[in-house]
């Protein structure tokens, strides 16, 4: 397999703030790479540095071969990029948005709007197509932004929290699409600070904090890193939550997480076999227990781990607020 | 450390090559062009700002000021057309830096900026957008004073020779404003950075009041204001009167602010980030 996009010790600076300092990089041909992290992480400057639109301060990349410094007008005939937020004409109807775009890619006019009817109908916009995009709603606005993105069928793509701000619906829709990608030979490079997204779609996910990769690995290597597995119990007691955390606790030697909204009690436990004992210890402490189970950890408890600080996404509402402001 | 260059998968169509030539690039700006252009349509204020606001400046400034400078309504027609004209160009312009800014802000330019397309295509496209809708705001208000009594005086070759002057010099000054378009953070502040320079130029200058009018110490401000050439000029070659000498100053101030503002926002846009 060929190796589809490489940076080596990628940096930029943006003034004091060294957003991304040092970060090596390697996406195979035709697999997804997740690039996981909190806000601020440098997710975002590292996507645009990979699709030409930022110049980085430091380091090299290069994408299908291409170096992005010296050849970015090759580079940009093989990449596609959908951003944060639909980067769609609201004044333009959704046909008309996509063959443009085909016809600024070089495609007839024919066969620029064959195109744009096949996208829309490939992304249930097809009713949608003749109005203008100010009367879309905000799903079906990303819908047609990723779309956007496929008009020149890119062997590479580049998804910047694709999901952010989308209902379930949506974003179940939108896995769907990257599978098919990726099915279809596509490289991916999505960021995204929701670990299940990064459990869900990537092949290799490499964890990013304060601009640096901290941990890279494929989901299933990530999660194994922190060690054994999690113990999940549920008292029917509200009232027991505490005391079962801490006796969980006592047992383990490890930190237990608490999650009182569904009275749920988290803990590492590194040797299954201490599964019956901790059972006979809720037991004789007089906590009845309506769930138990053993599960790997989540990408969450991942990032605690390699961090020491949780990975706090803040509500997606709030977040594009803020960014919008700061643009 | 070399990477082998891997057999890619599908791709867009056509060649992968490594430079465009002007043939694509001025297919690129000319399509640009045509979406600018396209917006209008579904921008019913942009519709108004360009055709209806001009309308309502000739009916207000030739009814209620007409009598006080020019002595009657049908005598400040024939002063004023040529002057409303200069100021909706001007004001016109803005459009290209409040739009650059626009989809600037929604990421419209950076999905542009990714695409193998020519580097030239949203600027340039943009301001031929821009030249095209000066056309027909000016044909709007050519339309509408003459049906208030304006005539052209000039033979047709000198009068279509000022209008095209005036695109040129409205062509040149969207240049600043694509540069103020790219150099402020939201369409809010390009709203009004971009037409709060205009205010001081445009009463200040010959389009509203003959400037002899106009106190002592402002008037060698009123001489110099491009504004005021463009008008003195577009007035000579519809209306009559001296031609050669605002029209070369003019082609100066156009050549001059295309010199200077083109390459900053060229520039500016090309180290966007």
């Amino acid at each position: 397999m060929a190796v589809m996009i490489r940076t080596e010790g990628l940096a930029k600076r943006f003034g004091a703030t060294q957003a991304l300092d040092g970060v090596d990089l390697e996406v195979q041909s035709g697999t997804v790479l997740g690039l996981l992290g909190p806000n601020g992480a440098g997710k975002t400057t590292a996507v645009r540095i990979l699709a030409t639109l930022l110049a980085p301060s430091g380091g090299r990349a290069q994408v299908g071969g291409y170096d992005l410094a010296s050849q970015p007008q090759l580079v940009r005939q093989l990449i596609a990029l959908t951003g944060q937020y639909a980067a769609v004409d609201e004044n333009l109807s959704g046909t008309e948005n996509l063959s443009m775009l085909g016809r600024l890619l070089g495609m007839a006019k024919r066969e620029a709007g064959g195109r744009a009817a096949e996208l829309l109908e490939r992304f249930d916009l097809a009713e949608a197509g003749s109005r203008t995009v100010k009367t879309y709603s905000g799903g079906m606005r990303r819908r047609l932004d990723l779309a956007a993105s496929l008009v020149g069928r890119p062997p590479v793509l580049f998804l910047d929290e694709p999901t952010t701000g989308l209902d379930p619906r949506s974003r179940n829709g939108l896995w769907g699409v990257v599978r098919e990608l990726v099915a279809e030979e596509t490289t991916v490079l999505l960021t995204t600070q929701y670990m299940e997204e990064a459990d869900q779609l990537s092949h290799q996910i490499a964890v990013i904090d304060q601009g640096q990769v901290i941990a890279k690995g494929t989901p299933d290597e990530l999660k194994a890193k922190i060690g054994g597995q999690v113990l999940e119990v549920r008292p029917a007691d509200p009232a027991d939550v505490d005391r079962a955390a801490q006796l969980l606790a006592e047992l383990t030697g490890n930190e237990a997480t608490v999650d009182r909204d569904i009275r749920q009690i988290g803990v590492p436990m590194p040797d299954p076999a201490w599964l019956p004992v901790a059972v006979r210890r809720l037991d004789e402490a007089g906590i009845t227990v309506v769930d138990l189970a053993l599960r790997r950890p989540s990408l969450d408890e991942v990032f605690l781990a390699l961090t020491g600080r949780p990975a706090e996404a803040p509500p997606p509402e709030d977040r594009q607020a803020t960014e919008r402001s700061a643009a | 450390m070399s990477i082998q260059a891997p057999s890619l998968p599908g791709g867009p169509p056509g060649a992968r090559s490594r430079r465009i030539g002007p043939g694509a690039a001025s297919r690129h700006a000319l399509l640009v062009a045509r979406r600018d252009l396209l917006q209008v349509r579904g921008n019913p204020q942009l519709l108004i700002f360009l055709l209806v606001q001009p309308i309502l400046f000739v009916l207000l400034f030739v009814y209620v000021f007409g009598g006080a400078i020019s002595g009657s309504s049908r005598q400040y027609v024939q002063y004023v057309i040529p002057g409303i004209i200069v100021q909706t160009v001007t004001f016109a312009t803005a459009v290209t830096g409040i739009g650059l800014n626009e989809d600037l802000a929604k990421g419209i330019i950076d999905r542009f900026r990714s695409l193998p397309i020519a580097r030239s295509a949203v600027l340039a496209g943009r301001i031929l957008a821009d030249a095209v809708r000066l056309v027909a705001s000016l044909a709007v208000i050519l339309g509408v004073g003459m049906l208030l009594g304006f005539r052209i005086t000039s033979s047709p070759p000198v009068a279509l020779g000022g209008l095209l002057l005036i695109i040129a010099f409205g062509m040149a000054l969207s240049w600043l404003a694509a540069l103020i378009g790219l150099s402020v953070r939201n369409p809010e502040t390009a709203q009004s950075a971009g037409f709060i320079w205009m205010f001081p130029l445009i009463f200040a200058s010959s389009v509203f009041a003959p400037p002899e009018t106009m106190p002592g110490w402002l008037q060698p401000f009123v001489d110099v204001n491009p504004i005021t050439v463009a008008t003195d000029a577009l007035r000579g070659m519809l209306a009559g009167g001296p031609v050669l000498d605002p029209a070369i100053k003019t082609l100066a101030w156009t050549a001059a602010l295309t010199v200077v503002f083109a390459p900053l926002a060229i520039r500016r846009y090309r180290r966007l980030s």
